[in-house]
């Protein structure tokens, strides 16, 4: 009697491990803005083809930059392209390049709480980087009165809310205040996390959006998705062809297709403050990446297949879940690159 | 051990010297055995904390040196580090929280312990050690929605009392340290009122009789009799309390403010040392950025061990001043 139920729990595990050699297990880590997009990708894909699972932890963009160098992960995704020098460290580790890959698109924006106003207020760059700098100190200065014209703005101090978490929304903020701002760029410059000059920290969109909310007369960013499932209302802001614009998928599309003919092969681009009419023009891309040399083929087929797929039917679910989906002329760059993984 | 080494020494002349295998048997040595490694364990736990710490923060050590820990730029884009502003938060909150958590959570615990119907005190203490068992994301956004809110109506009354000291000026936007040190003093408060409520009732009979049969009043006869045989429990209620206060994160980043900067003011926000390791370092990337967070733990560490020995120390020559 044992030694039959032996006998077929051995039969039992080794139709279980010849199963699962035929199943591909890839893995990755980093940014945690995607992640819904990531996981609703993963897991049309899986169902479309059982035998793949992707597995996806969201750690952050430094967390993702890190395993990929480290090759604990198949990929990694970050909000941020990584920088030379995290490129040279990858290039020594593993003998080969890795490769950014565009998949979404977000957008930071401005929202305020000043009591008595309840109109969406214009902003320009300048504006912003002095309100950041702590230099525009109170509501009513003539740079934010001269683009708000029909609007009474207070005579109060301006409170300034930030992100205390290290984050890719962060990143794209300042980013764009290095753009418009010189002074900016040389005080406090772009990173996930910076020295900020004034302001409270919020951790997270939820704690900077709540802040904001407690506090009046408060000003502070969060992103695009964030705001428009919260319901939440927020600026418009001037972009580099003089116009104020909205944030909205649509409006962040338009400030990456504008920005395809200066875009490096590498994708490792920054499109904030690009010029066109319609962008908006604090957005950003978020990546993945992929190692150029694969050593394994089934894993090397199942990520190249992931990410063609990615750029096609991919693209059709993006707007669903509030991600601003690519251009075409990106897709079609992409498309170009995927042979540059062996 | 030493209980173990006089039942030892009694049973010995009753029966011949046990052999290894039969103390075995007998369970002393196992016992011995099993206690040891539970205590060796935490020790080498704790010893490979600090190792892993220190091996871990080379560069800003040797970067920074000593002026790691009295600079006060935080600039992760720069990669210039430096931990006061973020001390100086760790310091004030719990100072701040043991200032209201001490009194609130003795006082407590004597009424609970002392003065409180039995039902009625049981009752209680079983309500205030589930106020132990929440999470302390729970109190952040309790602060965030009901404290901030409470300290905006009675902050102008605080202004008008305590406003000539230069620890109540400037604004008040709701996070603050103020905020962080309030509600960490409602955390710790469970803490010095249930091991408190313990170590006052385990205080024999014997002291209270006495002191009421002198004719001591029943307020005396806790102050003065049953206080001070309970006091070295307390004090380590306390010390509990404090360590808590020092190392607590989430609650304390959701309502501190997060900005690294040192103002006199409690209205001003401020930053702790757990907060800004929770809040950077999952997107800390390059040297000595990450390292200088892994060293700001090194810090932490240190600032515990050595505020729990200063108070010790401080407690021990209260006692001796006594005798």
């Amino acid at each position: 009697m044992t030694r039959r139920l032996f006998g077929a729990a051995l039969t039992l595990a080794l139709a279980a491990g010849t199963a699962s050699a035929q199943n591909v297990l890839i893995n990755g880590a980093g940014a945690t803005f995607p992640y819904p997009m990531y996981s609703k990708w993963f897991d049309e894909y899986h169902k479309k083809f059982p035998t793949l699972q992707f597995n996806y932890q969201s750690i952050g963009s430094g967390g993702g930059i890190q395993q990929v160098t480290q090759g604990t992960v198949d990929f990694g995704a970050t909000d941020g392209p990584m920088n030379d020098m995290q490129l040279k460290d990858f290039e020594a580790k593993h003998g080969g390049p890795v490769l950014h890959f565009p998949t979404v698109m977000g957008a930071d924006v401005p929202v305020y709480n000043i009591p008595g106003v309840t109109g969406q207020l214009n902003f320009t760059g300048e504006a912003l980087a002095g309100i950041f700098l702590g230099k525009i100190a109170k509501w009513n200065d003539p740079e934010l009165m001269k683009v708000n014209p029909g609007v009474t703005l207070p005579a109060k101090d301006i409170v300034v809310v930030h992100r205390s978490d290290g984050s890719g929304t962060t990143y794209i903020w300042v980013d764009y205040l290095c753009k418009v701002s010189k002074e900016w760029e040389t005080k406090v410059g772009r990173g996930t996390s910076v020295n900020w000059p004034v302001g409270l920290g919020g951790k997270g969109n939820e704690g900077v959006s709540g802040q904001v909310k407690q506090t009046p007369y408060s000003i502070g960013y969060v992103e695009l998705i964030f705001a428009r499932q919260n319901k939440m209302s927020f600026g418009k802001v001037k972009n580099a062809s003089g116009a104020f614009v909205e944030a909205s998928l649509a409006s962040v599309t338009a400030d990456a297709a504008s920005a395809v003919k200066e875009m490096p092969d590498d994708f490792r681009v920054s499109i904030t403050n690009s010029p066109g009419k319609d962008s908006y023009p604090i957005s950003s891309f978020t990546w993945l990446l992929v190692p150029a040399k694969i050593p394994d083929a089934t894993k090397k087929k199942a990520i190249t297949g992931f990410l063609t797929w990615m750029m096609t039917d991919g693209q059709t679910m993006a707007a669903a879940l509030d991600y601003a989906p690519l251009p075409k002329a990106v897709v079609a760059k992409e498309q170009k690159a995927l042979a540059k993984i062996q | 051990m030493a209980a173990s080494s006089t039942v030892a020494a009694s049973a010995g002349p009753a029966r011949p010297a046990q052999s290894f295998w039969q103390r075995v048997r007998g369970g002393d040595e196992i016992a011995l055995g099993i206690t040891f490694l539970s205590a060796f364990s935490v020790l080498f736990v704790t010893g490979m904390i600090v190792w892993e710490l220190w091996a871990n923060s080379s560069l800003p050590r040797h970067q920074f040196g000593w002026s790691f820990l009295v600079t006060q730029t935080w600039d992760p884009v720069a990669g210039q580090f430096g931990a006061l502003p973020f001390i100086y938060g760790t310091l004030v909150t719990s100072a701040l929280a043991m200032l209201i958590g001490i009194p609130l959570g003795v006082g407590a615990a004597i009424f609970l312990a002392e003065f409180a119907p039995p039902k009625i005190s049981d009752a209680l203490t079983f309500l205030i050690e589930l106020l132990a068992a929440v999470p302390s994301v729970i109190y952040g956004l309790l602060g965030i929605f009901i404290l901030i809110p409470i300290l905006r109506t009675i902050e102008p009354a605080l202004r008008s009392v305590l406003g000539w000291t230069p620890l109540f000026k400037g604004p008040f936007y709701g996070v603050s340290l103020f905020s962080a040190g309030v509600v960490l003093s409602v955390m710790i408060v469970p803490f010095i009122i249930s091991i408190s409520r313990e170590v006052i009732r385990a205080v024999p009979n014997e002291q209270r009789e006495a002191a009421l049969a002198l004719g001591a009043t029943r307020w005396e006869t806790v102050w003065d009799a049953v206080i001070p045989f309970a006091s070295k429990g307390i004090v380590g209620s306390i010390f509990l309390a404090l360590a808590r206060s020092l190392g607590e994160t989430m609650a304390v980043t959701m309502v501190i403010g997060n900005d690294p900067k040192i103002k006199a003011s409690l209205f001003a926000p401020g930053y702790s040392i757990a907060a800004v390791i929770a809040n950077e370092f999952t997107e800390a990337t390059g040297q000595p950025y990450t390292e200088a967070l892994i060293e700001l733990g090194l810090v932490l560490f240190a600032v515990t061990i050595v505020i729990n020995g200063v108070a010790r120390i401080l407690v021990a020559t209260a006692e001796r001043g006594k005798m």
